[in-house]
């Protein structure tokens, strides 16, 4: 490996029904460091690797369909440059289905 | 004496029993002593385990009674976050609610009970909060929350709570609570998990957070995804805890917070949201929406949690439960009967000989397959052979029936549904069939 980069292990973790969309709740994750990961490049990962099917559900173009809120560390990603911020070791990254029952 | 007359006595009774007790109730008011701190004997006895609490104290007590509080919805949320507030003492709580009470209610809505099935939901509320603590003065208001009714409603109360079980109304509220400068106490729930934040106070709005609305196949109700009434209600106390701390004026309210409350393992997140949005549409330094549009365009969805009738199929694709069910009994040709709704909901009834293949399921290869595999166990050969498709209430079954023609390609196979599913077949066919 020539590039600079350690593999990357995050947490990412579906709630709120997004959960229904793959097989699990909770998923560690060990990135191959090949270059910089960002939420972006992690939500394109989640699509090809993790997503069971029905990628409309979770994705909407480059962003995530409205309606799923996406927390780094417990913080809105509005707060951390959404797609673009990069990913740090044991970052936890968190997708909320807005819920609508009551 | 018969049912019918027997309940029309017990209905009179009530109402007698109704009209006495105000009576009383005003004769004892006027007997009332008003002590100098403001509070009355009896109010002081009744709210001193909170008024010995130092963050309410005789002040704090007297704010919550010159407080009015909106509660949106009399279902799982608005029931106990009104048992709450009612208990505490807020002087005039407003509850609005177009629904009746219904069995499948009961659960989690828990300020109705049997007798009032079939009863608006407000008055239920209202009887039952007034029967906890008559000097609460309570307004019901039986109507659907719309664009023409609610700034008129909604500026006449200090706190809204959000207790609503429909993404339209919920963009509604959040567009009068900001024309109107309220706080929006926002609860929502579904099966054992739960969201509460508040809007527009000192932080976003839900239009900051949720510029779109959600595509609509993407939202799930009670009715379709269930719901626990611990889980709901754990919402809702809390709904009534925020507003009560909005109204003492107090620091800690989750305004620019939300909290995710997940039942299965008792797990309570609170993350940070996003500030007020400066580019909002409606509460941003140069808001384009000065007043209350149609929610029900804006969101493609209707404002209520009830499931509407699709259309999608051909008269000649769908048969009526009767139809089947002489088909069924005429057994001149073999059909494989599909149900596509969920395991839980197979359990709970179903008819003879027909297999679950879950909706969620069927576009997948494994449901595919088994479909294909009890068509080709039920034939000979290539004969003819029909695909009847049914669900609870017709919708799913239609889709399935799209689905399935385009993934089978063989004209030998007849695939049709059974208009109104299980629903119909109660109704029309088997009385004894349970409807849920
Ligand atoms: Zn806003």
């Amino acid at each position: 490996m020539t590039s600079g980069y350690k593999d990357l292990s995050i947490t990412v973790e579906f709630r709120g029904g997004a959960e229904l969309l793959f097989e699990k709740k909770k998923n560690e994750l060990n990135l191959p460091g090949d270059e910089e990961w960002t939420l972006r490049r992690l939500l394109f990962w989640i699509r090809d690797n993790l997503l069971k099917d029905r990628p409309e559900l979770f994705l909407l173009g480059d962003t995530v369909r409205p309606g799923i809120l996406v927390l780094v560390n417990d913080e809105d990603w509005e707060l951390l440059g959404q797609g673009e911020y990069k990913l740090k070791p044991r970052d936890t990254v968190l997708f909320i289905s807005t819920l609508h029952g009551g | 004496m018969n049912e019918e007359e027997l309940i029309r006595e017990i209905v009179a009774l009530r109402k007698t029993l109704r009209e006495k007790k105000d009576t009383l109730r005003r004769l004892q008011r006027d007997k009332h002593v008003v002590q100098e701190c403001g509070l009355t004997n009896e109010e002081i006895g009744r709210y001193s385990r909170q008024i010995l609490v130092p963050e309410i104290g005789v002040k704090g007590q007297l704010k919550l009674k010159k407080s009015s509080v909106l509660i949106v919805g009399a279902g799982g949320l608005g029931c106990p976050a009104a048992l709450y507030l009612v208990g505490a003492g807020i002087g005039h709580i407003g509850i609005i609610d177009y629904d009746e009470v219904e069995i499948n209610n009961l659960h989690r809505q828990l300020l109705h009970s049997e007798e009032s099935i079939r009863v608006s939901k407000v008055v239920s509320a209202t009887a039952a909060l007034t029967r906890l603590n008559s000097s609460v003065n309570i307004t019901p208001y039986k109507m659907q929350l719309d664009s023409s009714n609610a700034l008129g409603i909604v500026k006449q109360y200090d706190v809204i709570l959000d207790a609503t079980d429909n993404v339209a109304t919920r963009y509604l509220l959040n567009d009068a609570c900001v024309l109107t400068g309220k706080p929006l106490v926002s609860g929502s729930a579904l099966k054992f998990e739960g969201q509460l934040t508040v809007y527009n106070y000192r932080g976003p709005c839900y239009r900051c957070v949720f510029p779109t609305p959600p595509p609509p196949e993407t939202v799930t109700n009670c009715g379709d995804g269930g719901v626990l009434g611990a889980a709901v209600g754990t919402i809702g106390v809390l709904q009534a805890l925020e507003a009560m701390k909005i109204i003492l004026e107090m620091s800690g309210v989750l305004a620019g917070r939300l909290l995710l409350f997940d039942g299965t393992e008792t797990l309570f997140r609170n993350v940070k949201l996003r500030p007020k949005n400066q580019n909002c549409l409606i509460c941003g330094d140069n808001s384009t929406i000065d007043k209350l549009i149609d929610y029900e365009e804006f969101c493609r969805a209707k404002a209520n949690d009830k499931n509407p009738g699709l259309k999608l199929l051909k008269e000649s694709e769908r048969l009526s439960v009767k139809e089947y069910h002489k088909f069924a009994d005429s057994s001149a040709t073999s059909h494989v009967l599909i149900d596509v709704r969920s395991h839980e909901e197979f359990e709970i009834c179903k008819l003879p000989n027909s297999i679950n293949v879950p909706f969620t399921q069927i576009s997948k290869p494994n449901g595919h397959a088994l479909v294909e595999q009890v068509i080709r166990s039920m034939r000979n050969g290539d004969t003819r052979i029909d695909v009847i498709v049914i669900c609870r209430r017709g919708n799913d079954s239609q889709k399935a029936v799209k689905i399935l023609k385009g993934l089978i390609n063989d004209e030998a196979v007849n695939i049709r549904d059974v208009i109104g599913g299980i629903h119909a077949w109660a109704k029309n066919v088997d009385p004894t069939f349970p409807i849920y």
